[in-house]
């Protein structure tokens, strides 16, 4: 008996395997940021190169901060929703233009629409390093005390922004 | 037959070119000794976006970046637990091709080994149950048998 179970265990136990590993992204690597305090910046704004913008001028509001780039193709697939949801006004969302040239995001946002209530302009990535940014577009969500609560790797969708986004700023924005 | 060699060696230098081509001309300013430590590091650390290089390796913007990094840090004069230790605190263990033993770790570090004492384990067994059912000595009438089929065949092909 044992010497027909043993392979069939064996079997099953391989296809568990295989089927929770083909669920895994291997691209999704899971943040340290999360729960941290946000690593402060201050750059340029982009729309106006004298002006800057910084972390600290961000505190006590729950932000979104999406980090972009005209030379990202996902992120224009995410656009759409995220001008959507800047229409709709419930949470700001700020831009992180990531190493990009001023002129060529300031085409793409004329383009595409800009949801963005301010875009930093990080041209030699070092904000985006200390953000562990690692492929464009990642979206941060980040408390009124200025604390990462929850990171998304790649294009966000209807679905992450209503199903987790939207109930955690909800959340954070009554705490 | 000369200018294939001349074409082989070619192509040769033009790959050995592009593999070099990955790491940057960095300026120590003849300094071997941060030389030798930034060539450590960044075969230590691993390029997030093609997730099987090292930075070293990758070409990459964002293994640019990283080698960048550390080539700043170490020439302010940062320890190599430093670079690493902010390297894990933006990117995680992820970025080191040595994690550290941590209990999420310990199944990558013992795992190898628990395998290959299952395997030897396995070996053990089979070899055992393979020595106890070693032939018993073969019955007499089996014997006779045998032999008498073995002669019938021999006279067969003398006839």
């Amino acid at each position: 008996m044992l010497r027909y179970l043993l392979p069939l265990g064996i079997f099953l136990v391989l296809v568990i395997f295989f089927a929770v590993g083909l669920k895994l992204d291997p691209r999704e690597v899971p943040s340290p940021l999360i729960d941290k305090l946000a690593p402060a910046f201050e750059v340029a704004q982009l729309h106006e190169p004298d002006r800057r913008i910084s972390t600290e001028q961000l505190r006590g509001q729950v932000w979104l901060l999406n980090v972009w780039a005209s030379w990202c193709v996902a992120c224009r697939q995410e656009h759409p929703h995220l001008v959507a949801l800047a229409r709709q006004n419930l949470v700001p969302i700020y831009g992180l233009n990531y190493k990009d040239k001023r002129a060529d995001a300031l085409r793409w946002l004329q383009q595409f629409g800009d949801p963005y209530t301010v875009s930093a302009h990080d041209l030699d990535g070092r904000v985006g390093l200390n953000y562990g940014v690692y492929g464009v577009p990642e979206t941060f969500l980040i408390d009124k005390q200025g604390v990462i609560r929850y990171k998304h790797i790649g294009p966000v969708d209807p679905d992450v922004i209503n199903n987790t986004i939207m109930p955690m700023v909800r959340e954070l924005q009554q705490g | 037959m000369k200018k294939l060699t001349a074409f082989l060696l070619g192509l040769c230098l033009v790959t050995a070119t592009g593999a070099r081509a990955a790491i940057d001309l960095t300026d120590f300013g003849g300094n071997q000794e941060l030389e030798d430590r930034y060539h450590s590091l960044v075969t230590e650390l691993r390029c997030l976006v093609c997730q099987n290089q090292t930075i070293a390796d990758s070409n990459a913007d964002l293994a640019k970046d990283l080698r960048r990094e550390v080539r700043d840090m170490l020439v302010k004069g940062k320890s190599d637990e430093e670079i690493k230790d902010f390297m894990l605190e933006r990117y995680g263990d992820f970025v080191l091709y040595n994690p550290p033993v941590k209990t999420t770790t310990v199944p990558l570090w013992i795992g190898p080994f628990v395998l290959l004492a299952i395997g030897l384990v396995v070996v053990v067994v089979m070899v055992r149950r393979r020595g106890h059912q070693a032939q018993p000595a073969m019955k007499r009438e089996d014997a006779e048998r045998a032999r008498k089929l073995l002669d019938d065949a021999g006279r067969e092909q003398q006839s």
